[in-house]
């Protein structure tokens, strides 16, 4: 189990120090999760934080029971961590079939490799032996991105927009990668997404919104507020007092 | 020949034993062994400067193997070694120098290899660099190498230098006739204080003429790269030159590009890039598990490969 306590975080802005996220404290079960909420309200932040990309100003983080809190990126990686990122990361030279390899944390045959590219609706065959660099699409990457957490098979599975960059097609071949896992769970997977359909699939959603948690609990108690919250106006609008 | 040589040779020309087809061995200044087949004849230049390697016209698929080693202390030579492709031959040829310096003398080998590729003939040429040093002795290297490729000619050329060398100089020129085609792919990595200099000069005179140069380096420590690469198209051509580089600790990369259109219809493209590792590639690759400097090894060797 994941369990943050009180964690803040603040950055450097342009406008001096701002808060991004404010005194967060969840905890997070075996199934499926999905945190969502508006745009730059700190969902982002809170997965690399869980990831150990950035530090919490103030706060800490349990894995079961652990605290993991001043652990680096590999410890936690080595603990159960994943993570795929929003923004793939490209490597010139390093092939598909190493990059699974490497997140696999051993040598594994191509057709090991290939099970997991077919998972995530690539054609394994043509992608195998390509390297992860420009010549692939943000569609491809983002799907080779899922293919490699996919791979570790850890516990704790954190997806950030994994819907993001992916036409329509391969998006309905996303969702029936993420029933299959949460079909076949064992840990937690742990999904940023605005989207319903991933919402639809969750057994937990938390909304974050503004630095906050707005919000958290079964889908069905917490999807029709969430989709008439007055948050969703115009900023603009409310402070002139126009909006609702 | 004692264990260090034959593990120079396992190195840089991927002998073990005696390799199939025509070689020709060198070692310590001095021919070691030899081989001839009916397609390709290698024998020493009159002035006995180096050899020449004959192949004859119509040659398929034969391999030769003319590595260069040096394992004593304070050895310096200079070969003169001409390599002369008949026409529709498609062969591969794999040169490669290892000096194992044990002393404190500088030991240094520097070849000027010219190439005559024929008619519509199909050239690999595969050299391998490598440098070890016991003592203080340097380890240097001066690569020559002069390509004249005729009309339908193809020529792959292939060059890999990976730490031990001290200091390298490596000059490439190339002629191309219509039709006739290039491609260099340089690896390279230098630390500790070495320095390595690349200078490719390609002049694209034949009609329909193209050529390729990619160089892909590792600059560590402090040492020093410098690549040159000009690309003169003087008819209606193609050439692209691309220097790739990532740098590291307190290292210093050049990239001087130049690309000359000397005709309406030259097409040259040239792109340079020198970096560091990308912050997010460690933090992906830490994401899988993999530390800090395991990370930093995987990014470099898939870079290099």
């Amino acid at each position: 189990m994941l369990e943050l306590k009180n964690i803040s975080f603040s950055a450097e802005g342009e406008n001096g120090v701002k808060e991004i996220l404010k005194d967060i404290s969840l905890k997070i079960d075996n199934g499926f999760v999905v945190i969502t909420g508006p745009n730059g309200g700190g969902k982002s932040t809170l997965a690399k934080i869980i990831a150990g990309i950035i530090k919490p100003t103030k706060g800490k983080i349990l894995l079961d029971g652990e605290d993991i809190t001043e652990l680096s990126i590999t410890e936690r990686a080595k603990r159960g961590i994943s993570f795929a990122f929003q923004q793939p990361v490209r490597f010139k030279g390093i092939t598909v079939h190493d990059l699974i390899s490497l997140a696999a944390g051993k040598d594994i045959s191509i057709a090991e490799a290939c099970d997991y590219l077919s998972q995530v609706g690539l054609c394994a065959r043509d992608y195998i032996n390509r390297e992860v660099n420009a010549s692939l699409s943000g569609g491809e990457l983002k799907r080779i991105e899922i293919a490699t957490v996919l791979a570790r098979g850890t516990k704790i599975s954190l997806f950030d927009e994994p819907e993001a960059g992916i036409d329509l097609w391969s998006f309905n071949s996303l969702i029936k990668v993420f029933e299959k896992m949460h079909d076949n769970l064992g840990g937690s997977i742990i999904i940023i997404s605005h989207q319903e359909r991933i919402l639809n699939i969750a057994d937990k959603v938390i909304v974050v919104s503004a630095g906050k948690i707005k919000n958290q609990g079964k889908k069905d108690e917490v999807l029709p507020d969430l989709l008439g919250s007055t948050d969703m106006g115009c900023r603009v609008l409310i402070e002139k007092g126009e909006g609702k | 020949m004692n264990n260090t040589e034959l593990e120079l040779l396992k190195i840089i020309a991927d002998m073990e034993g005696t390799p199939e087809g025509a070689f020709n061995i060198r070692s310590n200044g001095s021919l070691d062994s030899r081989r001839v087949t009916e397609n390709i004849d290698i024998r020493n230049k009159a002035d006995n400067s180096g050899i020449e390697v004959v192949i004859k016209s119509g040659t398929k698929g034969e391999k030769v193997h003319i590595p260069v080693i040096i394992s004593e202390t304070g050895l310096k030579e200079l070969v003169y070694n001409d390599f002369i492709i008949g026409d529709n031959a498609d062969v591969e040829i794999v040169a490669g120098c290892g000096i194992h310096n044990c002393g404190d003398e500088e030991s240094r080998h520097d070849g000027i290899h010219t190439f005559f590729v024929g008619k519509n003939a199909k050239v690999k040429y595969v050299e391998k660099h490598y440098g070890k040093a016991d003592g203080k002795g340097e380890s240097n290297m001066n690569p020559v190498t002069v390509i004249n490729i005729a009309d339908g000619g193809y020529m792959e050329m292939e060059t890999t230098q990976i730490e031990g060398v001290d200091f390298t100089k490596r000059s490439t020129k190339a002629r191309l006739s219509d039709n006739a085609t290039l491609i260099i792919r340089e690896k390279l990595m230098t630390s500790g204080e070495e320095k390595a200099e690349t200078d490719f000069e390609v002049e694209l005179d034949g009609e329909n003429s193209s050529a390729n140069v990619v160089s892909r380096s590792v600059a560590k420590d402090n040492s020093y790269q410098l690549f040159l690469s000009k690309i003169n198209g003087n008819n209606v051509c193609s050439g692209h030159s691309e220097c790739d580089a990532i740098i590291m600790d307190n290292a210093k990369v050049s990239a001087i590009p130049e690309i000359t259109a000397n005709h309406l219809d030259a097409a040259l493209i040239h792109e340079a890039a020198i970096g560091k590792i990308a912050g997010e590639q460690l933090t992906k690759l830490m994401t899988l598990g993999l530390t800090e400097q395991e990370a930093e090894e995987q990014i470099v060797n898939g870079f290099l490969k």
